[in-house]
C-alpha cells in the first residue's frame, strides 16, 4: 500500500530499575494496615506496591494504598508549630519554634496537673496508639480520653467482647476458605478493606453464597448473591426472625451450645429479689447447671456434667431457676419475632426470610466440615476431628451506627452461636489475642478519689464494667468524665464518647475543662455531629471573662483541615511514610486467624519540613511534665530517642512491651521476654512486620482448645488458660436492669431508670432507633444514612490530587421510582430537613437504594479554602455533609433534659438514625447550584508550588528515550 | 494511514487482560495504581492538570465507570474497569498519519512512539472503546502499555512481571497473560467462565476479554424459592409444651 507509513521502531526500556532503593513499611491510607514496598530513586517516592509476604495484603493494594504518593506530597502538609493569632476559626497563626509550643503546652498541662487533672480532656481520632495515649492519660491522671471509637464502632466492639469475647471488625474474620454462606451486615468499605475484598473473591470463586445486607447496592453488595435491601436500623428485627424460624424447626446446635455457651447456665427466677436474673452460683461464685447425671445442680464449668437446657429447677435455698437458653429461647419463639412482624418493621419479606433461614440451616447441618485434625479440648479431653458449620457473618458500621446497634450485633452473635458456628471450620473465626473472657478483666479508673493532683490514675481510663459498682459516678450518680461516658448516660461506653467532647465542654456538663488536646480528629467538620454548632461552641466566649468558653486547644495533625484554625497551638505531625509506629497486640494489631502478628512503620523518607511525630512528642511533654512512667528518678527523660526507643525498650509488664516479635536479648523469643536492642532491626529485616502461625489444631475452636489457650495465656494477652465461655445470656447487662429496678446499694438517678431499666436486657432486643419513635413517618419519612467510598478515607483523601478525581463531589442518592412518585429527577436541588437542621444538595437517582433510604458518600464535603485546595473547589461547592443536620443531642425528653444521640448501653454515636424530609428547592434556592451551608473560605496556609496549574509527577523518572540504534540490552523486542 | 502487523496466525503471542466482573468491587486499586506505576514509568508523566483547583483532570490510562443495569430490586450495580483493549483490528493504529500508533507484532500490545506523535487525536478519534488519553501538557497521546516496562522487566521477580493493575487488585478481578495461547491460564479461564469480547459487533477484535458475573445464588434453599423450615409437627408453635422437644435431649459437656 504505497503511502502508508511504516512504524518506525520504538526502542523501549523494558528493564528499568524502579529505583535505587526499596523499603518496607505499613501503609495508613486508611486504618486496614496493609504492608507496603516503597521504592525510591533519588530520594524521591517513585512507586508504593502491596507486599507479597504481608499477612494482611499479601501484595495487593487498594486504591487508597496506591495514592500514598501524593499525600506523601500534599500541599496541605503543616510545615511548622504553629501559635493562633487571630481570632478562633479566622486561621490566622504565627510560626514559632518547637521548644516554644512544647514549653506553652507543658506549662499549661503542669498547672493542671497540679490541680486538677481531669481539667484536661486528651482525645485522639484514627489512632493507631492507643496503646501509648491511653497509658500517657492515665501517667497523666485524667480519666478524659478516648480515642475515636465512640463515634466509629463501638457497638461492634462491646457487643462482641460482653457476648462471644472478640468482636467482628478487624478482629476476627469470617472462614474465607471454607464457608458455604457467608452474611455481611452493614458494611461499605474499611475494617477491614483489602482482606474482605480478596476474601469475597476468595469465596466467590469457590461457589459459596454471600448474602448482603445493606440498604445500599453498592461495592460489596454489588458483588452478592443477593442483596437484601433492608430500611436501616432494623437488622436486629431480620436477625431475630431468623433465630425464632431455626428454634421453632429445631435447627439448631445444642451440643455446641451447652459445651461452648453459658446456655445451661441456671437463671434466678425470683421476682422481687435483688438477684433476680442473675446467675445461680455455687459457694465459689462458680455457675451452675442442672446436671441429669446427678439430678442436682452441679458446677456449669465442669467437664463431664449432663446439663439440661430447659425445665425449672429448684436450688439449694429452695429459690427456682432455669436455664438461660430456656429463656432465649422463650423469647424468640414468641410470634412477636415471626417473620411476618420482622417484614413490617425491616421491609424484607417473610418469604424471603423463611427461606434464608432455611438456606442457612441448611449450610450449617447439612454442609457439616469435618477436619481430621486432633485437637485437646479446655478440660483435656483429645478430640479426633474439628467439626465445621459453614456459615460466616460479618457486620460493621451499618449496625453499629444505630442507637439500637448493640443489641444488634449481640444478635447476629447469638444467631451464630445457635447455629454453632463461631470458630468452627467455616464459621466467624476469632483473630489473637482474642477470644478474650466475656467481657475482659479491665476496668475503667476514674472514680470519684482516683483523680488526683500530679497521680497517675490506678488503671486505664477505658475498660468494660460488669455492674454499677464499675461505673465512674459520684455518689448522686454524676458522671465523672467530660464526655459522660461510664455514666448512667452510657454505662458500657467501653471506647468513650469523643463526639459528646466539644458540646459537654462548652456548656461545662458535668464541668468545665481547661485545656482540650486532640490528635488526627476532624472535630469542626466530618467527625462531628451538628458541625456548625460545634464550630460556634468552639469560638464562644463567656461573657463575664471574654475567654474562650473552652479556654485552650492544643491539636496535633500532619495537614491543614478544617479543625486546625479553631486550635491554639498546633503540634504538626509527620506523614506516614516519615515515621515510627507500632501496630502492636497491645493495641489494634494485624493478626489472622492462624497466628499473631504485630508491625511498625519505619521512616522512608525524611522529613523536609519541621514537624515531630506525634507520639515522640507525647513522650517528649511527658519528660517535661515528670509523667512517672516518661521520666527517670533524677528526671531526665526516660526515652530520649522518642518512640522508637519507646518501642524497643518500654515494657508494660515484664517481658512484654509494644512489640512481641524477636524479644530477648538476642532476638530469639516470640511473643514475650526481655528488650532486645536490635528490635527494630529485626522487623525491618523482615519486611516490618512479626508473625507466628498457630500449628493446626490450634486454629479453632480457641475459647475451648487447650493448647491455644495455653499458647495465649503464656503470651499474656489472657490471665489464665480457663475456657472462654460465650455469653448468650448477660447477666452485666441484668445487673444494670435490676439497678434501675431499684435494687442493690446503687442505683441510677430517678431520671435515668426507665432508660437504663428498659435497654439493659439481658437478652438482645430491638427496638426503633431512637431518633425513629411513632409518627417519625410523617415528618420525616425518609433514613439517611452515609457510605464509605472505596478509594477515600473520611477527610484525607480530597488532598490527595489523584483520590479527588475518583471523587470531586458527592450527591445525595435516591431510589429512582420513589423519587419520581414524589416528582424529583436526577440532577433536581433539594432541601433535606431533619429535626435539627437543613441543608441543599443536588439528587441523584439510582435503583440500588432502599425505598425509603436516601444516602450519600462519606465525608467528600470541604470546607472551602480547608486542604489548601480551591476556594471553589467542588468538594466545598457541590460537595456536602450530612453532618449538619444530625444533632448531637436527641429532641428533649418531658424534664427538657437532652440525652445525647448515641446507643443507650454504650453511647456509640448513632450516625445512621438520622430521619429526614426531602423538599424540592424552588427555581430561587437551586439558581446558585452551590450546596447550603457555606462557610468562610479559610485561608491558604503557607507557600506551596501547587499553584502551578499542573502537576508532572513522575517526569523525572522517565526512562531516558533511545533513539533506534542505541544499543541497549532491555531494548529491542 | 499506519500498518498493522500481520494478522496473527493461530497461537501467536496476544497479550491482554481478563477482567472479572463477577469479582470487580469498584474500588480504583487498578485505576491508583497504574497512575501510580506508569506516571514514573515508560509513559511518565501522567500529568494531572488543576491537582487542588476547582477542576482537577487528568491522564489516567485505566478508569473505573459504575452504572446500573436493570431495573428494581433485580437491577445490577456493575463496576466496569476500561482501559486500551489492544485491539487485532485497532483503528487507533490505522489512522495513525505518522506511525506513531502501532500494533507490536510479537506480543500484539498496542503503544504510541511518543517521538513520532504530532498530538492530532485521530486515534482517540477512532477508538471506540475511549481507551486513549490526550496529554497536552507534552502534546502526545499516551494509553496503557500492558505495563511494558513491568511485563518483561528483568529487574522484577518472575511472578511480579505483570501489569500493576493485576498485580495490586485486591478482588483478583483481573488477569494478564497469552490470550493467543488456547492452552494459557488466561485462555482458560475465557473458555470456563464464558469471557467476553467488548462490543464484538463492531469487528475491532479485541484481546482483551471480560468474564461476565457468575449466575447468582439467589434461591438456595433445600427447596428453591418458597423453602422453609418446618416447625416440629407435634408442637404448637406458642403452646406451653413449646421446649418439650428440648426436654429430654441428652446432652454433656
Amino acid at each position: 500500500m504505497t503511502g502508508d507509513f511504516l512504524t518506525p521502531e520504538e526502542r523501549i526500556e523494558l528493564s528499568p530499575e524502579i529505583g535505587d532503593e526499596t523499603k518496607t513499611t505499613t501503609c495508613y491510607m486508611c486504618a486496614c494496615r496493609c504492608g507496603i514496598n516503597v521504592h525510591l530513586r533519588d530520594g524521591q517516592i517513585r512507586y508504593i506496591e502491596g507486599n507479597k509476604d504481608h499477612p494482611i495484603n499479601k501484595g495487593v493494594l487498594c486504591g487508597k494504598g496506591s495514592a500514598g504518593i501524593m499525600q506523601h506530597y500534599s500541599p496541605a502538609r503543616l510545615t511548622k508549630p504553629l501559635r493562633r493569632v487571630g481570632e478562633r476559626g479566622s486561621g490566622e497563626f504565627e510560626e514559632i519554634e518547637w521548644d516554644e509550643a512544647l514549653d506553652i503546652v507543658s506549662a499549661r498541662l503542669a498547672k493542671i496537673r497540679g490541680e486538677d487533672p481531669k481539667k484536661l480532656a486528651f482525645f485522639t481520632g484514627r489512632d493507631q496508639s492507643q496503646a501509648l495515649t491511653g497509658w500517657w492519660a492515665s501517667q497523666f491522671g485524667t480519666p478524659n480520653h478516648a480515642a475515636h471509637g465512640g463515634f466509629c464502632s463501638v457497638n461492634m466492639a462491646a457487643a462482641g467482647l460482653y457476648t462471644i469475647g472478640g468482636s467482628f471488625w478487624e478482629f476476627g474474620e469470617p472462614d474465607w476458605e471454607r464457608t458455604e454462606y457467608f452474611m455481611m451486615f452493614g458494611v461499605a468499605e474499611d475494617h477491614d478493606s483489602n482482606p474482605i475484598k480478596m476474601g469475597l473473591s476468595t469465596l466467590k470463586e469457590r461457589g459459596a453464597k454471600f448474602v448482603s445486607v445493606n440498604p445500599v447496592k453498592t461495592g460489596y453488595s454489588a458483588i452478592a448473591d443477593e442483596w437484601i435491601g433492608i430500611k436501616p436500623g432494623t437488622d436486629g428485627a431480620f436477625v431475630m426472625a431468623l433465630i425464632h424460624e431455626l428454634l421453632h424447626a429445631d435447627k439448631i446446635d445444642l451440643d455446641y451450645l451447652v459445651r461452648y455457651t453459658n446456655a445451661p447456665w441456671l437463671v434466678i427466677r425470683d421476682p422481687g429479689a435483688d438477684d433476680n436474673g442473675l446467675f445461680a452460683r455455687g459457694p465459689n461464685g462458680e455457675p451452675l447447671c442442672w446436671d441429669d447425671n446427678t439430678g442436682q445442680v452441679a458446677d456449669a464449668r465442669l467437664a463431664g456434667v449432663a446439663p439440661k437446657v430447659v425445665g425449672e429447677f429448684t436450688l439449694q435455698d429452695g429459690r427456682k431457676a432455669v436455664p438461660a437458653f430456656q429463656l432465649m429461647a422463650d423469647r424468640y419463639m414468641d410470634t412477636t419475632y415471626r417473620p411476618e412482624a420482622a417484614a413490617l418493621r425491616s421491609g424484607v419479606p417473610a418469604h424471603h426470610i423463611r427461606r434464608i433461614a432455611a438456606e442457612l440451616a441448611q449450610a450449617a447441618f447439612d454442609k457439616e466440615i469435618v477436619l481430621e485434625v486432633e485437637w485437646t479440648d479446655w478440660a483435656g479431653r483429645k478430640q479426633e476431628r474439628m467439626i465445621g458449620r459453614p456459615v460466616a457473618m460479618h457486620a460493621m458500621r451499618g449496625i453499629s451506627a444505630h442507637s439500637n446497634g448493640f443489641h444488634t450485633c449481640r444478635a447476629i452473635h447469638v444467631l451464630q452461636m445457635l447455629l454453632g458456628t463461631i470458630d468452627v471450620p467455616g464459621g466467624f473465626r476469632y483473630k489473637p489475642p482474642f477470644p478474650r473472657p466475656c467481657p475482659p478483666p479491665q476496668k475503667p479508673a476514674g472514680r470519684p478519689g482516683q483523680v488526683q493532683p500530679n497521680t497517675p490514675l490506678p488503671g486505664p481510663p477505658l475498660g468494660f464494667p460488669t455492674g454499677p459498682e464499675d461505673l465512674l459516678v459520684d455518689d448522686k450518680g454524676n458522671a465523672q468524665r467530660i464526655d459522660k461516658a461510664y455514666s448512667w448516660e452510657a454505662p458500657v461506653s467501653a471506647h468513650g464518647l469523643m463526639h459528646m467532647v466539644i458540646t459537654n465542654a462548652w456548656k461545662g456538663d458535668p464541668y468545665p475543662i481547661d485545656t482540650l488536646f486532640m490528635f488526627m480528629a476532624n472535630m469542626s467538620w466530618n467527625s462531628s455531629m451538628n458541625t456548625s454548632g460545634i464550630m460556634e461552641m468552639l469560638t464562644d466566649r463567656d461573657t463575664d471573662t471574654g475567654e474562650y468558653k473552652i479556654p485552650f486547644i492544643v491539636y496535633s495533625d500532619a495537614f491543614w483541615s478544617e479543625t486546625v484554625p479553631y486550635c491554639d497551638i498546633i503540634l504538626p505531625d509527620t506523614t506516614y511514610l516519615e515515621r515510627w509506629d507500632c501496630i502492636s497486640l497491645l493495641d489494634r494489631p494485624i493478626c489472622s486467624a492462624d497466628g499473631p502478628a504485630d508491625a511498625i512503620r519505619q521512616p522512608v523518607v525524611q522529613p523536609d519540613r519541621d514537624v515531630r511525630a506525634f507520639q515522640s512528642v507525647m513522650l517528649d511533654l511527658g519528660a517535661r511534665l515528670g509523667l512517672p512512667g516518661m521520666t527517670n528518678e533524677d528526671g531526665t527523660p526516660k526515652y530520649p530517642g522518642g518512640y522508637p526507643d519507646y518501642l524497643i525498650n518500654h515494657e508494660r509488664s515484664p517481658g512484654i512491651g509494644p512489640l512481641a516479635g524477636w524479644r530477648g536479648k538476642n532476638g530469639d523469643c516470640d511473643g514475650t521476654g526481655a528488650v532486645n536492642p536490635d528490635q527494630l532491626n529485626r522487623y525491618i529485616e523482615n519486611g516490618c512486620f512479626w508473625s507466628h502461625e498457630f500449628p493446626e489444631n490450634q486454629r479453632y475452636y480457641k475459647h475451648a482448645n487447650k493448647d491455644y489457650l495455653e499458647y495465649a495465656a503464656a503470651s499474656g494477652w489472657i490471665g489464665s488458660a480457663d475456657q472462654i465461655v460465650m455469653q448468650l445470656y448477660s447477666e452485666p447487662l441484668q445487673k444494670f436492669r435490676l439497678a434501675a429496678q431499684g435494687y442493690g446499694d446503687i442505683n441510677p438517678p430517678e431520671e435515668h431508670r426507665v432508660r437504663v431499666g428498659g435497654y439493659f436486657d439481658p437478652l438482645p432486643t430491638w427496638y426503633r432507633p431512637l431518633e425513629s419513635q411513632d409518627g417519625i413517618e410523617d415528618e420525616y419519612p425518609y433514613y439517611a444514612l452515609t457510605q464509605r467510598p472505596m478509594a477515600m478515607y473520611h477527610s484525607w483523601g480530597s488532598q490527595n490530587a489523584w483520590l479527588r478525581q475518583i471523587h470531586t463531589s458527592n450527591r445525595l442518592y435516591m431510589n429512582r421510582t420513589k423519587a419520581e412518585l414524589e416528582g424529583l429527577k436526577d440532577d433536581d436541588w433539594v432541601w433535606v430537613i431533619s429535626h435539627h437542621s437543613r441543608i441543599k444538595v443536588q439528587i441523584r437517582l439510582m435503583e440500588g437504594t432502599q425505598h425509603d433510604t436516601v444516602w450519600t458518600w462519606n465525608a467528600i464535603g470541604k470546607r472551602s479554602g480547608s486542604w489548601n485546595l480551591d476556594p471553589d473547589a467542588p468538594e466545598a461547592k457541590k460537595g456536602f455533609l450530612l453532618n449538619h443536620i444530625i444533632s448531637e443531642l436527641l429532641p428533649p425528653k418531658e424534664n427538657g433534659y437532652r440525652y445525647s444521640n448515641s446507643d443507650p448501653v454504650t453511647g456509640q454515636a448513632a450516625w445512621y438514625d438520622l430521619r429526614v424530609r426531602i423538599e424540592k428547592a424552588d427555581s430561587g434556592d437551586a439558581a446558585d447550584e452551590t450546596t447550603f451551608p457555606q462557610f468562610d473560605t479559610l485561608p491558604r496556609h503557607g507557600e506551596h508550588s501547587l499553584r502551578d496549574n499542573i502537576l508532572r509527577y513522575g517526569g523525572f523518572f522517565k526512562p531516558t528515550r533511545l533513539g533506534s540504534g542505541n544499543g541497549n540490552d532491555g531494548g529491542n523486542v | 494511514m499506519t500498518l498493522l502487523p500481520p494478522r496473527p496466525e493461530p497461537g501467536d503471542k496476544q497479550l491482554g487482560l481478563v477482567i472479572d466482573l463477577d469479582t470487580c468491587v469498584g474500588c480504583h486499586a487498578c485505576a491508583v495504581n497504574c497512575k501510580e506505576w506508569n506516571t514514573g514509568g515508560h509513559s511518565a508523566p501522567l500529568p494531572d492538570h488543576n491537582p487542588y483547583g476547582s477542576d482537577p483532570n487528568g491522564v489516567w490510562f485505566n478508569r473505573i465507570h459504575t452504572f446500573e443495569a436493570g431495573q428494581g430490586t433485580d437491577s445490577r450495580t456493575v463496576h466496569f474497569p476500561r482501559s486500551c483493549l489492544h485491539c487485532e483490528d485497532a483503528a487507533c493504529v490505522i489512522v495513525c498519519p505518522t506511525g506513531a500508533s502501532y500494533k507490536r507484532e510479537e506480543d500484539g500490545i498496542v503503544l504510541v512512539n511518543e517521538d513520532a506523535c504530532i498530538g492530532c487525536k485521530l486515534c482517540s478519534w477512532a477508538c471506540p472503546y475511549g481507551a486513549r488519553e490526550y496529554d497536552d501538557d507534552a502534546g502526545v497521546m499516551k494509553k496503557c502499555t500492558l505495563c511494558i516496562d513491568r511485563i518483561y522487566n528483568k529487574n522484577l521477580e518472575e511472578k511480579d512481571r505483570v501489569p500493576a493493575c493485576v498485580s495490586t487488585c485486591p478482588a483478583s478481578a483481573r488477569h494478564f497473560g497469552d490470550l493467543g495461547d488456547p492452552d494459557s491460564e488466561v485462555s482458560q479461564l475465557v473458555a470456563e467462565r464464558s469471557g467476553r469480547e467488548l462490543m464484538p459487533e463492531l469487528g475491532y477484535k479485541p484481546v482483551n476479554r471480560y468474564l461476565p458475573p457468575r449466575a447468582a445464588k439467589k434461591e438456595q434453599g433445600p427447596s428453591g424459592v418458597g423453602a422453609s423450615l418446618k416447625p416440629l409437627a407435634d408442637l404448637a408453635p406458642d403452646g406451653d409444651n413449646k421446649f418439650l422437644r428440648w426436654i429430654d435431649r441428652v446432652l454433656s459437656r
